[in-house]
């Protein structure tokens, strides 16, 4: 009995360790913002990479997902005879809903896992150690620029996704369901409020925080060769998606909740 | 011991530094003077490199002191530590080069991020220094992936001494290289640290190397230094352990560790 309750505890002890770890991780990075020097050029490369390099899979995964949407909404409102509503559904679920979760989780495939295994390798081929020999710190010049392009860029990628993504709605609604496009059109953005939007693109820099944070942390702490890096990218992936569902909650809760 | 006279460079006193419960160093004492090139043998995970990234701040021991020009250097924290960083160079066992910068733009990093220097000013050190260590102005452009494990070393070594530093650290210089490329390191080494002026400490199992760049050998084995003098001494010890490990003899008092630190 002793031995279960020990394990039990050293599994808390080592996870509010490893959380403890994390915030001082984010906080010490964060920290270096507020004084020079400033890598300006690394976080427009880091914003480019993020965000331009993302576009193609994030605009397949919107325009499917809209279009996925619109069919599945009019199957089940056509049983209430409430197609009418598949417009207004669509907009409403890709800005509040989708468009921001469903881009989170691709740049945390696509993003997080490059983040995890380049700086992973940095650590174990001693990039990390070098340049710190260098006079310079490796929060400032790897991690932040990252965190910074992810708060910044996952907004932006969100906006174009939900554009995409109704986009997507709109074809499946006129072209295989047979709206008339100007009534569709209407339906749109007759019940989309700017709050709509604006939660999701919050949401969307929560997002692209967490999945920079996850990326850089479990490569900063990667050791052990090939392998490690390797265990740091699945974490990495893991552990941003599943941040991004739980503070996705959160954030709905805090916005939509009563 | 030193002598009054001489400037003690780097001064480590009982310095301990523990992973889980396995000591890698325990109670480490040694110091070398301004201008000396020590080397600091000993066998596979005695602990050279740790010992070396405590001096370095990289890793944190748990107890001694480490000095430098007679300043104490254990707990500096952030921008004492980028200053006090800025006395050392460090030439890494695997080169420890950035795979996304252009070779020149390795070798002026620590100039340009670490101190200021502007671009163009940093190229041209840069060059310079490649040209020191035998590589031509066409290796500049290359990116480290593409260079040779030789080549990688010599860029390596120019980045050490980019920033003409007061400490040079080579941590196992020659490991991997044919024992030409390897001689023609360890020349490098003993031209560059003279030409700079500065106090060289290395690491190595590598005796050749040892013998050819070191005014004083330090043999550390069980997380101590267990014997250290003049280069030309080391074959008349009289210390069993340092009489094994320099003749290569597997029988003896030095027994090897399955498990890495």
């Amino acid at each position: 009995m002793l031995k279960f309750l020990a394990a039990i505890g050293a599994v808390f002890l080592t996870f509010l360790a490893r959380t403890g770890r994390l915030v001082l991780f984010a906080g010490l990075s964060l920290a270096t913002a507020f004084t020079p020097p400033f890598y300006i050029r690394l976080i427009l490369r880091e914003m480019v990479n993020i965000g331009y390099f993302s576009l193609p899979v994030v605009g397949l995964t919107a325009i499917f997902t809209g279009m996925v949407l619109a069919l599945q909404s009019y199957t089940g409102f056509s049983r209430f005879a409430a197609e009418g509503a598949v417009a207004t559904v669509v907009v409403l679920s890709v800005t509040r809903e989708l468009g921001p979760v469903i881009t989170g989780l691709m740049v945390a495939g696509r993003v997080g896992a490059a983040m995890a295994a380049e700086i992973g390798t940095m650590r174990v081929t001693d990039q990390i150690d070098a340049l710190t020999t260098l006079s310079t710190d490796p929060l400032r010049y790897l991690v932040l620029p990252r965190l910074l392009a992810g708060l910044i860029t996952l907004p932006m990628l969100v906006l174009v996704a939900d554009i995409i993504g109704v986009f997507g709605g709109y074809l499946v609604g006129v072209y295989r369901l047979g709206f008339n496009p100007d009534v569709y059109l209407n339906r749109t953005h007759q019940y989309l409020e700017t709050n709509d939007v604006v939660s999701g693109l919050v949401k969307a820099a929560v997002f692209g925080f967490i999945v920079a944070l996850m990326g850089c942390y479990h490569g900063y702490y990667s050791r052990g060769g090939a392998q490690g890096v390797g265990q740091a990218t699945t974490y990495a992936v893991v552990s941003a998606s599943v941040l991004i569902l739980v503070s996705n909650y959160l954030l709905t809760a805090a916005f939509f909740g009563r | 011991m030193t002598n009054g006279s001489e400037v003690q460079k780097i001064a480590v006193a009982g310095l301990c530094k523990s992973f889980g419960n396995k000591r890698v160093l325990d109670g480490v004492e040694i110091h070398c003077t301004s201008g000396e090139s020590l080397v600091i043998i000993g066998g596979s995970g005695t602990g050279k490199s740790v010992l070396v990234k405590c001096i370095l701040g990289l890793l944190h021991p748990e107890a001694g002191s480490i000095r430098v020009d007679g300043a104490e250097t254990v707990g500096l924290r952030h921008a004492a530590r980028e200053r006090f960083l800025q006395k050392f160079g460090m030439l890494f066992q695997g080169g420890a080069l950035f795979d996304s910068l252009a070779v020149w733009e390795n070798v002026a990093f620590g100039l340009m991020q670490g101190r200021g220097v502007e671009r163009q000013a940093a190229k041209q050190i840069a060059l310079a220094k490649l040209a020191a260590v035998g590589l031509g102005p066409e290796v500049s452009l290359l990116r480290p992936a593409e260079l040779s494990g030789g080549m990688q070393k010599r860029v390596a070594l120019a980045r050490a001494i980019a920033a003409e530093p007061e400490v040079i650290f080579f941590d196992e210089p020659t490991t991997g290289l044919d024992p030409i490329m390897a001689d023609i390191i360890n020349n490098l080494i003993v031209k560059c640290v003279r030409e700079v002026g500065a106090t060289a400490v290395s690491i190595t199992h590598d005796l050749v190397s040892a013998r050819k760049i070191a005014d004083r050998i330090a043999m550390l084995h069980r997380g101590r230094i267990i014997w250290c003098g003049p280069t030309a001494e080391i074959d008349h010890s009289g210390n069993p352990v340092v009489d094994q490990f320099i003749s290569g003899r597997a029988e003896g008092p030095i027994k090897m560790e399955i498990r890495a630190g």
